[in-house]
């Protein structure tokens, strides 16, 4: 089966054009690195798989079947928002919160759905640390903590939004084993966006570059080369491998770096009381 | 009377007393479950403007012939079921409901300039008048607090979900605009309710003290929620009785209570986080 069919997908906000025409396929149980610039459309194409985003053409299938909101088997964790941390509400009741949270009535969660979350906590091994204030966990933490609520009703395909954001390399590293050892593990689907490849190069199966309303998914080797970035990024791109690093440079600059420096400050922007 | 009874019984012989109360007790109880959601979701400044708003209900209504209590109730309710309207991030507006918090305090000044025998009741409505509150709008209270009760035990779990996770609680098919709209009429009827007990400019300490308090002590939701109750309602009966031992204003006493409570659970954080 597959876990992501895009067939002559083309998305529009307002007046402007975020995916023009791309037709793509993600296999089951693959895990596909999702990356490109700042912008170029990965949380569009996450909220377009979840059937937030509606297309103005083409067709979106997931795990075999036409998108559709509320989709138990897809999980998703949303890029991370700082004002989680403000609450003082304990983690695990914060992953509970999750836990059949669409529904009205009874206002406690059941003894299911604690079980649910409990579960959830152990497959990334936060049962300890969700016994603590939000307020008290740090970025790592927190990321256990959303890993786990998306994990909620076993889904069969994950799409993480940029996960690794604002943690530093050590905790990246965390982020990205676990994550794979889980994938590996429940056999699923993981589309997983980021702003730097190298933290991913190694894990993912394959990856999926965004850029310019394009996209282009094959093996790292295939993809992540001058002329088919330069389509995506519209303009000369110069990839250059070092010591099992990949760098994406323009002038001189490394793109991906600087993006990734430009985002933290915008994920601040973002915060609300 | 004998001496050997405890204190508290001599209070207890009045009716008015008895009221009180139950009035205060009924309030203390709404204003703690739903203040705690509104603490949660970052949307107190909007609960405060909400009672301000209530102000130029109270004295509107007079001026057309109508009761305070329902012009206050009204307006509240529609204000708020605007705010919601308005959209989930109400809090983040601070300088527009600032305006119209103080637009609703200079009308309802103006309302009671064109009626002017009313002026007495005028501190009653801003500070609160707990002592005269008679049996029928316990009754009032109670049937208004209920309704409040109910409706947020219904949306509780979806409230809680999309204040935690908008984006997820998006995914699932949970509507923000919905839960906002039903959230804030919730916040409404609960503020005209604690208006009738401390005032419509004293609202925050029966709405926000316990529910922020109860957040500092505990990381449960379940606790901390009764907590907020509890709290609430230790201090609103303590406020009466001791304004009934001092005459000094029941509002006072609760304001009081309210503020040492919250900084000593403020204080108890700092010093549990630097242990
Ligand atoms: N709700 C929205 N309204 C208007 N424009 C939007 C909205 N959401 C996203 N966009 C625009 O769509 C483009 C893609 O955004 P996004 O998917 O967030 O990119 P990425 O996640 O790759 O950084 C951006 O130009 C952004 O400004
Ligand atoms: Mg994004």
């Amino acid at each position: 089966m597959t876990a992501i069919a895009l067939d002559r997908v083309t998305i529009s906000i307002g007046n402007r054009r975020i995916l023009s025409d791309v037709t793509l396929t993600i296999e089951d149980g693959e895990f596909i690195g999702m990356l490109g610039p700042n912008g170029a459309g990965k949380t569009t194409l996450m909220r377009a798989i979840l059937g937030l985003v509606p297309v103005t053409t083409g067709t979106i299938r997931v795990l075999g079947a036409p998108v559709g909101r509320g989709n138990r088997a897809v999980g998703y964790m949303p890029q991370t928002r700082t004002s989680i941390g403000g609450f003082r509400l304990s983690g695990r009741d914060f992953v509970v919160s999750a836990a059949n949270g669409h529904r009205w009535g009874i206002p406690w969660p059941a003894k299911a759905d604690y079980r649910e979350a409990d579960r959830a906590l152990e497959l990334v091994g936060a049962r300890e640390l969700a016994m603590r204030p939000l307020a008290e966990t740090s970025g790592g933490e927190r990321q256990r903590l959303l890993l786990a609520q998306a994990l909620l009703g076993s889904p069969k395909l994950l799409l993480l939004d940029e996960p690794l954001i604002s943690l530093d390399p050590h905790h990246q590293a965390d982020v990205i084993e676990l994550v794979r050892r889980l994938q590996k593990d429940i056999g699923i689907a993981v589309l997983f966006s980021a702003h730097e490849l190298n933290p991913l190069l190694g894990t993912i199966d394959r990856v999926l570059y965004l850029g310019n309303g394009q996209a282009a998914l094959g093996p790292v080797d295939e993809v992540i080369t001058s002329p088919v970035l330069s389509r995506l990024y519209g303009s000369a791109i110069e990839v250059i491998r070092l010591n099992g690093r990949i760098f994406v440079m323009s002038d001189q600059y490394e793109l991906e770096r600087g993006e990734h420096l430009h985002e933290q400050g915008h994920a601040h922007g973002h915060d609300h009381a | 009377m004998s001496r050997a009874m405890p204190t508290g019984t001599t209070m207890l012989k009045y009716d008015f007393i008895i009221n009180a109360l139950a009035a205060a007790g009924i309030v203390a109880v709404v204003a703690g479950a739903v203040g705690y959601f509104l603490v949660l979701r970052g949307q107190t400044f909007a609960g405060h403007a909400l009672s301000h708003v209530g102000f130029a209900g109270a004295t509107g209504a007079v001026l057309i012939g109508l009761s305070p209590f329902w012009g206050l109730v009204a307006l509240t309710l529609l204000a708020g079921l605007a705010m919601g309207f308005l959209g989930e991030r109400v809090s983040g507006r601070d300088v527009a409901i600032g305006m119209v918090l103080s637009l609703s305090l200079g009308l309802g000044l103006l309302f009671l300039h064109f009626y002017t025998s009313f002026a007495i009741q005028a501190t009653g409505l801003l500070f609160g008048n707990v002592f005269g509150v008679d049996r029928a709008v316990v009754y009032t209270l109670g049937f208004i607090g209920l309704t409040c009760l109910i409706v947020l035990a219904v949306i509780t779990r979806p409230l809680l979900f999309v204040t935690l996770q908008p984006e997820l609680a998006e995914a699932k098919s949970v509507s923000p605009r919905l839960l906002s709209v039903l959230f804030m009429a919730v916040v409404a009827l609960a503020v005209a309710e604690a208006a009738q007990i401390v005032g419509v400019l004293l609202v925050f300490t029966l709405m926000v003290g316990p529910a922020a308090a109860a957040q500092r002590l505990s990381s449960r939701l379940g606790l901390g929620v009764l907590l907020a109750v509890l709290l609430g309602l230790g201090e609103a009966w303590l406020g009466i009785t001791l304004a009934y031992y001092t005459d000094w204003p029941v509002s006072f006493w609760i304001t009081a209570l309210s503020a040492a409570v919250y900084f000593a659970s403020a204080a108890k954080g700092s010093l549990a986080a630097a242990a």
